[in-house]
């Protein structure tokens, strides 16, 4: 039998938890305020804030994370620009609260939750996860949220709930990128009903144990981890459960590129370059890429006997 | 020195460099994002581009200006566009690629703005290669002839970059219209104007 020797660190040595806690309450009322005066604003709950009573979930990924400087910095987030640092910079004017998001459609309980309301719906969990985007990079991020079925469950699908609508703020003033026509906005993104339901999909409000920063889709995004990323729709407003199958933002912008599954495929390319690699941001020589971004353990039954390359 | 600063050619070649500076200077000092090596190819090859259309641009301004010594300069910034585009083709098959023959040739062959990509890098390597006086002079005639490539090069520079760009058309359109007007200066219409122009706002020299 194995005997593990005791910690070598002295009991004297370890802070205790009150004193901890007390240190982080004052370091955070220190952050509020630095964030407070370089804002010019009051800061709600705003980004950097501490998210508690967070627990570490399931489908924790052992590699390493991405910086939070990059993941923060380097986005995908068209409502506030098309070029990756536009989003952290312009990101700013998006106001979080008050903030609702309305659960309408084929549900026996339609409701219109306030943002707080969600945040205490259930536990929140972290979960890393590896995102993969359609351009051809990807990053390992730890995002704080709740499983999607659990706001599913309490809205209670009718039988003609088939698929469900994610849609996005749509608002030119607060998401300067609106002003230009490169997509038809608002944002539109779906999901099929499993897909939906299936313990992955995540909405999650923070990353990196704080909340959600603006150009990573605050107040709530959804994350769907063997899709390519533009499937996660961000600052969500509603989520409407329908029949038929949504037309999303990109298959509305460009159909031959962007299906409605987009599930990570490194044998299906896109029309115009491959998807067999990737980059792993922070490294240098490419990965290749896994069948369902490495998810297919979970997820591929939820595909079975479908034409992939026909489905994309 | 003192000639040699005089020389509108040294500052020409130091204003061409500042593009290369900027990158290492970015590099030395992290700045150049969470993807650097996407960074630095999207530079390299806008750098490119730029460097054509400057090139592009001396014949037009030679005629609206009435300075012929104008086109002293041309042969400095075309080889100005393909030192850019050298390094950018070197960022791709080193950076990107990491040398991996098989995976270029089929990204070659089965991607389109790649294919457009290389087929104007190739194209660029006799022009290059010709750009000296004695070649000139050996080629003769044909040399122009050869030379007028650097057109079609050009609008394949700009195809390349419409096929890459996932959405947002607005950076390569602008390159495309820029191009066109550079085009089109050299069509009879243009020359009239260019020669309207010059008559209207330029004084003549004695």
């Amino acid at each position: 039998m194995l005997i593990r020797p005791a910690s070598d660190i002295p009991p004297s040595e370890i802070t205790p938890p009150e004193i901890y806690r007390e240190r982080r309450r004052f370091m955070q009322g220190m952050g509020a305020l630095a964030a407070g005066a370089a804002l010019g604003a009051a800061s709600e709950a705003g980004a950097g804030a501490k998210l508690a009573g967070v627990r570490s979930g399931p489908y924790t990924l052992a590699d390493d994370k991405t910086p939070y400087r990059d993941v923060t910095t380097y986005n995908n987030f068209y409502e506030f620009g098309t070029g990756k640092s536009d989003p952290a910079e312009n990101a700013g004017s998006l106001r979080t609260r008050p903030w609702t998001v309305a659960v309408e459609g084929e549900v026996a309980n339609p409701k219109t939750y306030d943002i707080d309301a969600l945040l205490k719906l259930v536990p929140l969990e972290e979960r890393v996860y590896r995102m993969r985007c359609v351009e051809g990079w990807s990053m390992v991020i730890p995002w704080v949220g709740f499983p999607l079925s659990e706001l599913i469950r309490r809205a209670a699908p009718t039988g003609n709930a088939k698929y469900v609508e994610f849609v996005t703020l749509n608002d030119p003033r607060q998401m300067p990128g609106q002003r230009s026509r490169v997509l038809d906005w608002p944002y539109v993104e779906g999901l099929r009903m499993d897909e939906a339901m299936h313990p992955l999909t995540l909405l999650a409000v923070g990353l990196y144990g704080e909340v959600l920063p603006n150009q990573n889709g605050a107040p709530i995004r959804l994350v769907v981890p063997w899709k390519y990323g533009f499937k996660s729709a961000k600052s969500i407003v509603r989520i409407r459960f329908v029949e038929k199958q949504p037309l999303t933002a990109w298959m509305a912008a460009a159909p031959r590129e962007y299906g409605f599954y987009s599930n990570v495929n490194p044998q299906v390319d896109h029309p115009r370059w491959s998807q067999a690699k990737e980059r792993r941001i922070g490294e240098f020589l490419k990965r290749d890429t896994l069948m369902f971004n490495g998810y297919g353990p979970q997820v591929a039954r939820l595909y079975r006997g479908m034409d992939l390359k026909k489905y994309f | 020195m003192g000639a040699g600063l005089r020389n509108p050619k040294v500052w020409i070649a130091l204003a061409c460099l500042l593009p290369l500076a900027r990158l290492i200077a970015l590099g030395a000092s992290g700045g150049l994002g969470a993807n650097p090596i996407e960074f630095i190819t999207r530079s390299t090859g806008t750098w490119t581009l730029i460097g054509l259309l400057v090139t592009l641009s001396v014949t037009p301004l030679r005629r609206l200006t009435g300075r012929a010594d104008l086109v002293r300069y041309r042969r400095m910034l075309g080889l100005f566009a393909f030192f850019y585009a050298c390094l950018h083709f070197t960022t791709y098959v080193w950076l990107d690629q990491f040398f991996d023959p098989a995976a270029i040739a089929r990204d070659i062959v089965k991607r389109p703005f790649i294919t457009v990509g290389f087929s104007a890098f190739m194209l660029l390597i006799p022009l290059a290669a010709t750009s000296t006086h004695a070649m000139m002079r050996r080629l003769g005639r044909r040399w122009q002839q050869l030379h007028r490539l650097v057109y079609p090069i050009a609008l394949l520079g700009v195809v390349h970059f419409l096929w890459l760009v996932k959405k947002d058309l607005t950076e390569p359109l602008v390159y495309g219209a820029i191009l066109a007007l550079l085009l089109a200066l050299r069509l009879p219409w243009g020359l009239n104007l260019l020669g309207a122009l010059r008559a209207r706002f330029v004084p003549a020299r004695s």
